[in-house]
């Protein structure tokens, strides 16, 4: 499973190698770390986001070893959505029900959007949304692009797609 | 010194075009050993004919002047039947719906044993296959990289410099038109009809611009790349095709907000054959502006190659047409 893990470093040298001893130890695939140094936590630590992909089994062994080390593990959560994609939709997006249009891609359980961009310069004028779609992964995203192009056919809606997806 | 007897047939920009390159390489041409004679230019109003070599100068300063360089009445298949020489330089305007002319001379010049260059997307669009086997029945040479992204090399990268790689897709911008109507709706956050308006004002788009904008030249020169470069045997009907008319400057402001660029994009591989507005990452190699036309071959072994140049304009095109010419005889 993928996890974020937020925790506090101390702001001495050689914190970061004993953050990640731990995952070494339990054959974690560190995905990205994110080590805020010009930021300080009132503890005077420095604050770091991991998201890693460890054994679900092996998530708490990870948590308890760094917090014997020393190292304060503040939150960990489960990642879900692991792809995103930005979509524009050009038509008469509103007008033919925007909130279906989104409801359908929500109930899938498996993608979500996560953010709309919208404009609508008139009320004859062709109106224009960005959206964002997160998703469990790219066959659900890909899953979630299909309905969506199904929806916009429907509605007369033109599509356009990042250029590295399978149209 | 080898040399090479042929017409233009088709006398519009590329045409006159190719005149004036062959004008202005000549010494160059010559110190690769090869001498080019044109012994016919032929427009829709008829001929110019001398065996000997018209005088390209006089054809194209009497075109400008009285809008044809026809001083015989004869069509561009009655020329090449009658008249001895050895390449049809083809330059008519592109038909998608019957091929035209075009095709007519195409088959001709290789039922006369001929070779033909070709910038004409129309029978290559409806008849790739035949025009194929006709020439190869013939033993005439075959050679179209102008009708694909003008001076930007392709068809003869993906087939000859690339040799040996699998050509796994090809995806670009390959219609100038629409790259600038969609550059400059970006940049003045105007509408597609002003900047339509501001195309057609500059040359830059047709009168009738629905071959362009509904990306039906982009389909055409994906079939062309289909056949000559995937094997495949499609025609338009196989090409899933969508337009930039659509496309509002709002939505292009909220792209770009979010790093990227709307563009129409060709793509082809073994499996798919589409036009369609895509995002395009801002610094992508495909994000180029203003006419420019762009292509990123997908290769098996060499990985990624992008070409970029000029679509359009009689002197690039012309540039393709050299290219093949001196392809075919340069060797020899």
């Amino acid at each position: 499973m993928r996890v974020s893990m937020d925790i506090e470093l101390k702001d001495v040298p050689g914190q970061m190698l004993l953050a990640l001893q731990p995952l070494s130890e339990c054959k974690a695939n560190l995905i990205t770390v994110l080590h805020h140094h010009q930021k300080r936590t009132p503890r005077k630590t420095v604050p770091v986001q991991l998201v890693l992909e460890a054994k679900p089994e092996s998530i708490g062994i990870i948590k308890a070893k760094l917090e014997e080390s020393g190292v304060r593990v503040v939150r960990v959560g489960e990642q879900r959505f692991r792809e995103t994609i930005n979509v524009v939709l050009i038509g008469h997006v509103v007008h033919t029900g925007i909130q279906d249009t989104i409801d359908e891609i929500d109930k899938t359980g498996f993608a979500e959007v996560v953010d709309l961009s919208l404009s609508m310069p008139g009320i004859n004028l062709l109106s224009s949304a960005l959206i964002r779609i997160d998703a469990e992964g790219k066959e659900e995203l890909q899953k979630a692009l299909d309905i969506l192009k199904s929806v916009s056919t429907k509605k007369d809606l033109l599509m356009v797609l990042p250029i590295d997806i399978q149209a | 010194m080898k040399t090479v007897c042929c017409s233009i047939l088709g006398f519009g920009a590329i045409g006159q075009g190719v005149a004036q390159a062959l004008l202005m390489k000549k010494e160059y041409l010559k110190s690769i050993g090869l001498e080019v004679k044109v012994v016919a230019v032929v427009d829709s109003k008829g001929a110019t004919v001398n065996p000997q070599g018209v005088d390209l100068a006089d054809c194209l300063s009497r075109k400008k002047k009285n809008g044809t360089v026809a001083l015989e009445n004869i069509t561009g298949v009655e020329m090449i039947r009658s008249v001895n020489h050895e390449l049809v330089i083809e330059t008519t305007p592109t038909d998608i719906k019957t091929g035209g002319p075009g095709l007519q001379n195409m088959f001709a010049a290789f039922e006369t044993g001929k070779d033909v260059i070709t910038s004409n997307k129309g029978p290559l669009t409806l008849k790739y296959r035949e025009l194929l086997e006709t020439a190869k029945a013939a033993g005439s040479k075959f050679r179209f990289e102008a009708t694909v992204g003008g001076s930007m090399p392709i068809i003869n990268l993906a087939n000859e410099v690339l040799a040996g790689n699998r050509i796994i897709s090809i995806k670009g911008i390959l219609n100038g038109t629409c790259n600038y109507i969609l550059t400059r709706m970006l940049e003045e956050r105007a509408s597609y009809t002003d900047i339509l308006a501001e195309s057609l004002e500059l040359g830059i788009a047709e009168t009738d611009p629905t071959y362009d904008v509904e990306g039906i030249d982009t389909a055409c020169k994906l079939v062309i790349l289909a056949n000559a470069i995937f094997g495949l045997d499609v025609t338009y009907k196989d090409v899933e095709v969508t337009g930039i008319t659509k496309i509002t400057p709002e939505a292009l402001e909220m792209a770009y907000e979010r790093g990227h660029v709307i563009k129409l994009i060709g793509e082809v591989s073994r499996e798919k054959i589409q036009v369609a507005p895509r995002l395009v990452p801002i610094k992508h190699p495909l994000a180029v502006g203003g006419t420019l036309n762009v292509a990123s071959v997908y290769t098996e072994l060499a990985g990624e190659i992008t070409v970029t140049g000029k679509g359009a304009g009689p002197i690039e095109t012309a540039s393709a047409i050299l290219s093949d010419l001196i392809s075919i005889y340069g060797k020899n």
